[in-house]
């Protein structure tokens, strides 16, 4: 426990001197990010302002403040490990991490977490300054503030268990960028980015329920709005739990047998 | 002449390249059905909530879309992957081999890439168009013809041009690979008519990023919106831009000191 203590504070030193040295990435980071709710913001708005105002109950502003805070939940739960498990394993770069004593996904937690909490700082004055543009309807209780704390924890912690499970299928297969793609299509319409729940038709908006997708991403979100009654948020915090296990799971059993298939290609 | 001679060679060398890893082509063939798929999906749920999007009905944002997927193809295939490849030579020195060839380091570094399996995404583009076409059921008049292909060819060239300028910040500032990413993400705006953005995004989307006379503009002369001052505008964007471009290349090659080559 100590161990993996200093090895999380390391970690944390490494990857702060890392971000600082290349500060123009950062701000390349933070266009991309804010680009893709603002789409759908605008798309969204759009169409509210044709339909005299409002659509299934969303005004523009309405959907100003499911965005911005689309944009927040987004930027803490993301994850960049099918990129770069990938390259680890073409290039053969995974080799020297599974002979360290400790398993490589510490390093990458607190590699995610500390890139997390830097950017933290930039995003709330971002955050700050499109509200003022685009005018949010919000409003915050606290038993929502308080209830959105774990539920984007859980958020966090699933997408992350998940996309490492994706990310290891890179083991069988060495090239899959298609497999990826087709994952973030997925993700953008059940999850609530595209649109949100509300929006889709029937069938979908059931499906999308049932999926991990949605509880990595609407859910907190609408949770924090006020959108969800007491009964929902409770049954929403049961389908993170239940997924989170899942996950955990599926990470354990793929990475196991990936490391055995891993041949160490390129190296 | 000499410019289409090296064109060509190139062309053959990313077929022969390409054509060793054939399993690329299924890859490609998913990437493009999954792009598409995303933009279809997109305007599904956008109209079955609305029947026209700041004026645009749904035939013609699928126009929108078509010329979006066959600018982003002829860009990947040529010009994207071969910055790139000129953005990481910066870095290694190794671009010292390209300079010392006879011929033009701009045009060279600009097509010496070629990933030929983009022309996928090419040809679903003009697929797109024709069904987009179809659906709008007007007939094409010479002079909309004539406008749509003016303001794709302006497009691609400003396009070209504001790619070869963000990549010669290259030889300033080293890591800058992931400047063609960013890219990327702010092409994902022209999948939507401009219009609908707020008034600073659209200025940034029309200038900053010239997303806008890339895609829209194109669009709009096909389905016959486009208005003279703009094509022109368009037209004088791809001239000047383009020297611009040239000048800030020119200047940028005398920074170069060949990294660690």
């Amino acid at each position: 426990m100590i161990d993996l203590l200093v090895l999380y504070r390391a970690q944390f030193k490494t990857t702060i001197a890392e971000q600082f040295q290349y500060r123009g990435a950062l701000v390349i980071w933070l266009i991309g990010l804010i680009l893709e709710p603002v789409i759908y913001l605008s798309v969204w708005s759009t169409v509210a302002q044709s339909q005299g105002g409002a659509v299934d109950g969303f005004t523009a502003a309405d959907f100003a403040a499911y965005y911005l805070v689309a944009l927040v939940v987004s930027q803490a739960t993301f994850t960049w490990i099918m990129w770069e498990m990938e390259y680890w394993i073409r290039q053969g770069s995974l080799s020297p991490l599974l002979v360290r004593p400790v398993h490589p996904i510490h390093r990458h937690i607190a590699n995610n977490l500390t890139f997390k909490l830097l950017t933290m700082a930039i995003l709330v004055p971002v955050v700050l300054v499109l509200s003022i543009v685009f005018q949010p309807n919000f409003t915050l209780s606290a038993w929502t503030a308080l209830a959105f704390i774990p539920a984007l924890a859980l958020a966090m912690a699933l997408r992350f268990a998940l996309e490492w499970t994706l990310a290891s299928l890179a083991f069988w297969v060495t090239r899959v960028t298609a497999i990826n793609q087709l994952y973030f299509v997925i993700f953008l319409f059940l999850s609530g980015f595209a649109a949100p729940l509300d929006l889709l038709p029937g069938p979908v908006r059931t499906l999308a329920e049932w999926l991990p997708f949605y509880r990595m991403l609407g859910f907190p979100v609408e949770l924090l709005l006020g959108r969800l009654s007491p009964t929902q948020a409770l049954l929403g915090f049961g389908a993170q739990l239940a997924w989170l296990g899942i996950a955990l799971l599926l990470l354990n059993v793929t990475w196991a047998k990936g490391v055995r298939q891993y041949s160490a290609v390129g190296a | 002449m000499t410019t289409l001679r090296l064109f060509w060679i190139h062309l053959r060398l990313g077929v022969m390249n390409e054509l060793q890893y054939r399993t690329n082509l299924v890859i490609q063939l998913v990437q493009s059905a999954v792009g598409l798929l995303t933009a279809l999906l997109g305007l599904g749920i956008v109209f079955s909530k609305t029947d026209s999007l700041a004026g645009w009905s749904s035939a013609e944002l699928l126009a929108i879309i078509g010329v979006y997927t066959l600018v982003a193809g002829i860009t990947r295939m040529v010009v994207q992957p071969s910055l790139a490849k000129f953005m990481e030579d910066v870095r290694l020195g190794t671009l010292d081999f390209t300079l010392t060839k006879p011929v033009d380091a701009q045009i060279l570094v600009s097509m010496r890439q070629i990933e030929v399996w983009k022309l996928v995404d090419v040809i679903v583009g003009i697929v797109v168009l024709g069904i987009a076409i179809v659906q709008l059921g007007a007939t094409i008049g010479v002079a909309q013809a004539l406008g749509f292909a003016l303001a794709l060819v302006a497009g691609v060239t400003i396009i070209y041009s504001f790619l070869m300028i963000l990549a010669t910040c290259a030889f300033w500032f080293i890591r800058l690979d992931n400047i063609l990413n960013i890219f990327q993400s702010m092409y994902e705006a022209g999948r939507w008519p401009i219009d609908i953005y707020p008034p600073w995004l659209r200025t940034a989307l029309t200038f900053l990023v010239p997303i806008g006379f890339a895609i829209t503009v194109p669009a709009e002369g096909l389905v016959g919106r486009l208005t003279s001052p703009t094509l022109l505008g368009a037209i004088g964007l791809a001239i000047a831009l383009p020297l611009l471009a040239r000048v800030f290349w020119r200047f940028g090659i005398k920074h170069y000191s060949g990294a660690s080559a």
